[in-house]
């Protein structure tokens, strides 16, 4: 009897569960939906407005998409103001940095990940205690001492730090360091390599993705730095593309069309390397952040 | 061995420790030692004691204008910025299929370019055309004039920083993604519902990472300068005169160097005296398992 009776109610719970997990799923992508149009709509408004031709740009009430659409915004915007050189300069900067930390931070990284020597915890926590010092703190007697330099104006202040290290980028290294297996290390070192040959045949080959993830950090940093340059870099042929945008941007008469077409290609680079790279991305974002 | 070890550590970190003296802890002993002088980098710096502190507390309104924009900036973002990333991780924590798509999205926008990324938000704030007051005028509200509206330009800068939230977002994610999966098993046998299971396990166990996004969304936020500088330049009426902002006009464009290194170092050591404040309440409310620690 208990047998016919049992399984009765069941299907009943289960419908009604999996009506309630079908509610749950629907609720959720309508949430998820909503929250992703509420994220788009400005992008979506910028391409609008970069394909529009001029009389749409400011029309009232503007409409949602350009007619005709206005290719030859691009072309005169990048050309209105000298797009490519800027963006040569940003690339030049942003290269020359990427070497500085992945050279720099590799080796200093490796050491706080497995030598030992005294003073390397007080040394590991000043580390992380710079991560947390605001630029503006310091940025002054920087200038003061790159202006006694002689480097204002050029790209040397923005290219050369980078070789000295970075504290995040170091943190972000050591931390993968520390999940690698020491073992070929060790045998390495019984048959007399030494460190630095160590860092270079063993480290370096197994490290592509966290060094990778160093690169598209500061790739993305330096694309979009904005006061550095803005304090350093004073003629017009030497600015980044950040410099170059807001330089647009403050021309005496504003063409909105142009001006979204140029944020777009701004931006670009930066979107491509973010879809490439996704995962680097969020994994440096997990490896940093969680062990705060 | 342990000797030659050592020296190797030493050697090894060398670039760091001079880019440490050089970048750091040098610039920060000049920085106070110029705070003390009047110095336009032209005529030699002047000893004045303590005369550029003095002058930024008792008589100059616009340290004190740059120091309630910040602040007042600082207490509506920081906490918006922690409910906001939440509650997108816990939307892009669910099971559903395709969220990595949904994830992308949320998180692209915090990781563009500054200056673009504010550009596109004076498009969408402009006063007749843009896009917020357009949708505002399909349900007939006549908009604000946002940026060029001394009472509407820090909440207009408030709401474009939002459109960065992806990246809080992103943090908690991961955190989320780490809560051992029992926890929940084991409530759901205890017959807690979803509500109690985000009230007793989740939140609990995120503490750690509202914690860590808590110290460094109140570091940044006070260093906000680009949005200020580009959108409105401290305008209209120094309704958004943010402090770095305020330093910058100081040591670029007045060159006064003396005082913006005292101003510098009133901004560090109130973000320092800040992230103290906030370690030190966190062991009533920062939860962690206690062997992992």
């Amino acid at each position: 009897m208990s047998s016919t009776l049992q399984p009765q109610p069941r299907p009943a719970i289960g419908q009604s569960q999996r009506l309630r997990q079908r509610l749950g799923t629907v609720t959720g992508y309508l949430l998820a939906i909503a929250v992703a149009v509420l994220f788009l709509l400005p992008l979506f408004w910028m391409i609008s407005s970069s394909l529009k031709p001029d009389y749409q740009v400011l029309e009232f009430p503007p409409r949602w998409l350009p007619d005709p659409i206005r290719w030859a915004n691009y072309p005169e915007a990048l050309t209105y103001v000298p797009f490519g050189r800027y963006a040569l300069n940003t690339l030049f900067i942003a290269v020359m940095t990427i070497l500085g930390h992945v050279l720099s931070c590799t080796l200093v990284a490796y050491a706080f990940a497995r030598l030992r020597a005294p003073g390397k915890n007080i040394l590991f926590v000043i580390l992380l205690a710079t991560m947390m010092l605001p630029y503006p703190v310091t940025m002054i007697p920087i200038y003061i001492g790159f202006k006694t330099l002689g480097w204002v104006n050029s790209f040397k202040p923005l290219i050369v730090p980078a070789f000295f290290g970075s504290a995040f980028y170091i943190f972000l290294l050591r931390q993968f360091f520390l999940t690698l297996p020491p073992e070929m290390e060790d045998a390495a070192r019984v048959d007399g390599a030494s460190t630095l040959q160590i860092i270079w045949h063993i480290i370096l080959p197994i490290s592509r993705p966290a060094i990778a993830t160093v690169a598209i950090f500061t790739f993305q940093a330096t694309w979009n730095d904005f006061l550095a340059p803005l304090i350093y870099l004073h003629d017009q042929s030497k600015y980044t593309v950040s410099l170059g945008l807001n330089f647009f941007r403050s021309s005496y008469d504003i063409r909105w069309g142009y001006l979204m077409a140029a944020s777009l290609v701004t931006m670009l680079p930066v979107i491509l390397v973010f879809f490439l790279a996704q995962r680097q991305f969020i994994k440096g974002i997990t490896i940093t952040g969680l062990k705060g | 061995m342990a000797r030659r070890e050592a020296l190797t550590f030493y050697l090894l970190i060398s670039p760091w420790l001079v880019g440490l003296l050089l970048f750091v802890l040098g610039p920060m002993v000049a920085s106070l030692v110029f705070s003390f002088t009047k110095w336009d980098l032209l005529s030699p710096a002047q000893f004045v004691g303590l005369d550029n502190y003095e002058k930024l507390f008792s008589r100059d309104p616009l340290f004190w204008q740059s120091l309630k924009v910040t602040v007042l900036y600082t207490v509506a973002y920081v906490p918006l910025e922690l409910a906001g990333g939440l509650v997108l991780a816990l939307l892009m924590n669910q099971p559903l299929r395709g969220i990595g798509l949904f994830r992308t999205i949320y998180y692209l926008p915090s990781v563009l370019p500054g200056v673009a990324f504010v550009v596109l938000w004076m498009w969408i704030l402009h006063p007749d055309v843009g896009l917020i007051n357009t949708l505002l005028s399909y349900v007939g509200i006549e908009g604000p004039r946002w940026l060029v509206d001394p009472d509407w330009a820090l909440p207009a800068l408030l709401m474009m920083s939002l459109w960065g939230l992806g990246r809080s977002m992103v943090i908690y994610l991961a955190s989320l993604q780490g809560i051992p999966q029992q926890l929940y098993e084991a409530a759901s046998i205890d017959g807690a519902g979803r509500w109690q299971s985000f009230w007793r396990i989740t939140l609990p166990m995120l503490t750690p990472t509202i914690f860590f996004n808590l110290v460094l969304s109140i570091i940044s936020t006070f260093q906000t300068f680009t949005s200020a500088f580009v959108a409105t330049n401290g305008g209209p009426l120094d309704s958004t005169l943010f402090y770095v902002l305020y330093i910058f006009r100081q040591a670029f464009e007045y060159f006064n160097m003396g005082y913006a290194s005292a101003l510098a170092w009133v901004l560090f050591v109130i973000i320092l005296v800040l992230t103290l404040l906030v370690v030190r309440t966190s062991d009533r409310w920062v939860y962690y398992e206690g062997e992992r620690r």
